[in-house]
């Protein structure tokens, strides 16, 4: 459907004034938001039960993980608090350091708004990264993060339900680097995804974005 | 007190550190070489700096190596469609006569495998760079905190 488009010519014997015509199409309009709205709804009535998530929110979903404490972290413990969600693996040498610094430097700007969300960094590179491993690197940003590992099944979980893309590349002497997505995705109190925020964004567009996330829902 | 001669010596004790650190070997000339605090069990670190290639004839930074890790390797970071993708430079980083290169976060950097310790903030790690013509070139990394963005002693982005 097209709102955009105007509506075809209705034929008129006596030329309507331009005023007429304007109203002619105003209705059109009208009529067309009115079924496309009711298009909407029995759409979104109709979805098959399974595809809830999928029609509510483009990333996101459900998973359980273990934080740097050893306890179990899912959607539904972290419901009640909106929350920034990010990709990552300790042995990163920049994007990871410099975007989790990011959100320790925006919760600063955000005031009192800062201490209503919460910052997650997710590990995929369970290989290396051990609880312990990511307890200490996330400690070392100032701010409280809550940093997540689980076995290989529950991260091909999370990294599907933020669609994350990820790919380890061998390098010389047996190592290995990881390519991975860098965005930060905002889930609101209810899990449901807000938004990303993008690494080339401006702060003040990230913190707005942030704000949008805790007030939202 | 004598306040403009305490901002001098303030100013003094600001620059003096970050001079220190430069290097120079014939045409080439390493700036502000600097590095980012690791924590334990991370195992890998990297390092920043500006090179400047005063001659008239090209340069290329093949490599190092350092004491304070396992290997030396120049590396290549892009963002390609949202996804961080880091790799070798192969065949040596060129230096262009008469220019420079940056190596700073979001693109090229020295990465440090196999740290044999954490880097702490202050601390300097030494890497001897190789260059296909200028040969080796002695530089000392500052260990910024991990959230320095740059050779000074950051406070984040503003």
């Amino acid at each position: 459907m097209d709102v955009i488009d105007p509506p075809p010519p209705a034929p008129q014997p006596p030329a309507p004034s331009p005023l007429g015509r304007l109203r002619l199409a105003l209705w059109a309009l009208v009529l067309i938001a009115a079924f496309g709205g009711g298009a909407l709804y029995f759409a979104s009535r109709q979805k098959p039960p399974g595809a809830a998530d999928a029609y509510a929110s483009a990333y996101g979903g459900s998973f359980a993980m273990t934080n740097q404490a050893g306890r179990t972290v899912t959607d539904k413990s972290l419901h009640g608090r909106p929350y920034a969600i990010f990709f990552g693996f300790t042995r990163c040498p920049d994007v990871c350091p410099t975007t989790l610094n990011r959100m320790a430097q925006l919760r600063k700007k955000l005031g009192a708004d800062g201490d209503k969300f919460d910052i997650v960094f997710v590990s995929v590179d369970p290989e290396h990264d051990k609880r312990e491993d990511i307890g200490r690197y996330v400690e070392l940003f100032g701010t409280p993060i809550i940093g997540l590992t689980g076995t290989d099944a529950q991260i091909e979980r999370i990294v599907k339900a933020f669609r994350i893309y990820y790919a380890k590349v061998p390098i010389e002497g047996g190592d290995y680097t990881i390519d991975h997505t860098a965005s930060i995705f905002l889930i609101d109190r209810e899990g449901s995804f807000v938004t990303t925020i993008d690494h080339q964004e401006g702060d003040d567009v990230a913190a707005e974005k942030l704000k949008r996330a805790i007030t939202q829902a | 007190m004598n306040y403009p001669l305490m901002a001098i010596a303030l100013a003094a004790t600001a620059i003096t550190p970050l001079a220190a650190q430069n290097a120079r070997q014939g045409n080439i000339a390493i700036e502000n070489p600097w590095s980012r605090q690791t924590a334990p069990g991370q195992g890998n670190g990297a390092g920043f700096m500006t090179i400047v290639n005063r001659g008239k004839a090209a340069d290329r930074l093949l490599g190092g190596t350092s004491l304070a890790a396992a290997r030396v390797e120049v590396h290549s970071m892009t963002m390609d469609g949202g996804v961080m993708r880091m790799r070798p430079v192969t065949g040596g980083l060129p230096i262009p006569a008469g220019g420079g290169v940056a190596l700073k976060p979001g693109g090229y950097h020295i990465m440090l495998i196999g740290l044999k310790q954490p880097l702490a903030p202050g601390a300097q790690v030494p890497v001897t760079l190789r260059f296909e013509n200028a040969g080796a070139i002695a530089v000392r990394l500052k260990v910024q905190p991990i959230g320095a963005t740059g050779a000074e002693a950051s406070h984040g982005r503003h």
